[in-house]
């Protein structure tokens, strides 16, 4: 599914309240059917909600593996860090997702480029047994050859049976990879299209004028 | 000959952990600004062969047992200093602190006042001392969002305003306490020492090895056997070597107990640095503090946690300062350079300023630094104008160096 809209929409605001980050003035979450209640990114992470922000999220002076386990670290009772299972998973998700430039996972994500931090932070997303992962803007910052690449892991996300909710300005992406686009609009649901019962236009149209039935835009 | 060579050519090429291969890879990592402890290193050397070229009591037994004893306070409130560093804040008032620890296990042991007790609890009391004002502190700075600078600013003079008011009426106290008094004072019988020496190498090498066979197990790169080989040896002789030149000092040979103290408390800051969550969190902390609260991190009390590491590390330095004067008065209670020397020590040692990254040894480096140069200036008699200008050039050195090298690592990255 593609999340889309204008600049100011709510598309980020709704993915952070989504993930816990954001605390909900009003109105409820439901998860799989079910009303739930998200106070913090840890009660996101249980229900298997993971979410790549805009800015990744990252930290620049730790490594790639030291990223992907952060705040969910593999530790013995006492605290210690139990390393080499965690380098172990960090390796498998990678190459799973086909991430192969990344030369040593024990490298410092300020070494990395701008595609292959984006691939840690998918992987981070995809590391856990979830159900829905956010991503949000993840092609905004990417060049050509970069924004093929992330397409591409988001396909194989999606082929791994998870729910993708792809937040995004660019509706040539998003028609490439999503199935349903939902649309929003100053904060309000403009409608949900199916993908093949729609075109660029009458998205284009719903994240700028809201959603006339095409016969009132025409009168 | 001409038919070995094709052969030998392609085996090196396929050994990525032949020692040339490290040693590229190393230099590599060098051009690219991640240096580790060399320019540490390299200052250690020569500042010990200028001192050494200036005078021939630099390198005598007793002026290394002395050094160790000068130092060891100034490095142990440093541990404590680069924890703040690593999450990118500052602590400005452990001078004080360091002071108000001196002044509480003094007082804590003070005879025939109501309030004498066993040296231990005086000294448990003095460190409780410290972790109430980083817990104070901590609090302010996390949960109201004080920049650290101004409230560790006011914490230094709530501190020395404390120390004045305790000590005002006498303006000494002096320690009697055998057990205090031997924090920085007593010296290990030679054969103590000895067995100090064993425990720690081979600690060191069951540490070494345990994680190399543990990550071999795993399938996982484990680097050059050799260079962890070497690198047990080179610290097990530097323990040994230490040993054998303290147990030729005269008049009391032996190893200083504080010495031992120190490195203890290196190693431990150093593990928890390193090998616990909290330390991975310091660490995340200070290099993205908002992707640290997105992942679920209690920001807040990691904060909190680092400054109460700080005050109890700054009073612990305390009392090592005040057991080595046999008590504390207003001149020696967390004034003068203790401070700067500190912060300086943190610096030199090589934690960055700008948070996130740094060792706990380097702590111990830097102290090093700071006390070989005050105490070689000391010795050849230079006056103390020498001193404070030395200390500034190593320091301001130490900053422009971490600048250089945090734009190189972030030029290497895109």
């Amino acid at each position: 599914m593609a999340l889309v809209g204008d600049n100011g929409a709510g598309k980020s605001t709704l993915i952070k309240c989504v993930a816990g980050i954001n605390s909900i003035d009003d109105g409820q979450i439901l998860f799989e059917g079910n009303p739930v209640t998200i106070h913090g990114p840890k009660d996101a992470a249980k229900l298997g909600i993971e979410v790549v922000y805009q800015d990744l999220a990252l930290c620049d002076n730790l490594d790639v593996v030291q990223n992907m386990f952060l705040g969910r670290e593999i530790r013995d009772p006492i605290f210690r860090l139990r390393e080499a299972p965690m380098e172990q998973r960090t390796a498998e998700t990678l190459k799973s997702l086909s991430v192969t430039t990344i030369r040593s996972v024990r490298q410092a994500v300020a070494t990395l480029s701008g595609g292959q931090r984006q691939s840690v932070a998918v992987a981070r997303a995809v590391l856990w047994n979830n159900r829905v992962v956010f991503l949000d803007e993840p092609t905004a910052a990417l060049g050509v050859a970069q924004t093929r690449q992330v397409l591409d892991l988001v396909k194989r996300l999606a082929e791994q049976r998870l729910a993708v909710v792809l937040v995004s300005h660019n509706l040539v992406d998003v028609f490439e990879v999503a199935n349903r686009i939902t649309v929003l609009r100053l904060g309000r649901n403009v409608g949900v299209y199916e993908k093949d019962k729609t075109n660029e236009r009458e998205i284009v149209e719903a994240i700028t004028f809201g959603a006339p039935a095409p016969e009132e835009v025409v009168a | 000959m001409s038919t070995a060579a094709p052969a030998e050519v392609q085996a090196a090429a396929e050994d990525q952990d032949s020692i040339a291969a490290i040693l590229r890879a190393r230099w590599a990592a060098i051009r690219s600004g991640d240096v580790g402890s060399l320019p540490v290193i390299i200052g250690i050397v020569a500042i010990a062969l200028f001192f050494n070229s200036k005078t021939n009591l630099f390198f005598s037994a007793v002026n290394f047992q002395n050094l160790i004893g000068q130092a060891a306070g100034v490095t142990v409130i440093a541990i404590g200093v680069v924890f703040v560093l690593l999450i990118g804040e500052i602590d400005l008032s452990i001078g004080f602190v360091s002071g108000l620890g001196g002044v509480a296990v003094a007082y804590f042991q003070q005879a025939g006042t109501g309030h004498q007790y066993p040296g231990l609890v005086a000294l448990g009391l003095a460190i409780l001392t410290g972790l109430v004002i980083g817990l104070v502190q901590g609090s302010i700075i996390a949960f109201i969002g004080v920049p650290s600078f101004v409230v560790t600013l006011a914490g230094l003079l709530v501190c020395q305003g404390l120390i004045l008011q305790i000590l005002g009426t006498q303006g000494v106290i002096g320690i009697q306490d055998v057990q205090i008094n031997d924090i920085s004072n007593y010296v290990l019988t030679k054969n103590t020492g000895w067995i100090v020496a064993i425990i720690l190498t081979v600690g060191l090498a069951a540490a070494s090895f345990g994680s190399y066979f543990s990550r071999s197990r795993a399938g996982l790169p484990t680097g050059n056997l050799f260079l962890i080989v070497f690198r047990v040896a080179f610290f097990g002789g530097l323990a040994f070597a230490a040993v054998y030149v303290c147990n030729q000092a005269k008049p009391r040979p032996g190893l200083p107990l504080v010495g031992l103290i120190v490195v203890f408390l290196v190693v431990l800051g150093g593990y928890v640095a390193s090998r616990t969550t909290f330390g991975r969190h310091v660490y995340a902390v200070g290099g993205n503090a908002e992707a640290t609260r997105r992942a679920g991190i209690n920001v807040k009390l990691i904060r909190i946690l680092v400054f109460m590491i700080s005050g109890a590390m700054a009073a612990m330095g305390g009392v090592i300062l005040a057991s080595r004067l046999n008590g504390i008065s207003l001149e020696s209670a967390g004034g003068g350079t203790i401070l700067l020397d500190s912060i300086s020590a943190a610096v030199i040692g090589g934690v960055s300023l700008f948070g996130g990254r740094g060792r706990v040894s380097g702590a111990l480096f830097g102290g090093l630094i700071i006390g070989m140069v005050a105490n070689g200036i000391d010795l050849v008699g230079y006056s103390d104008a020498i001193k404070f200008i030395t200390t500034g050039v190593i320091l301001l050195a130490a900053v422009t160096l971490d600048t250089v090298l945090r734009r190189r690592q972030t030029a290497a990255g895109r």
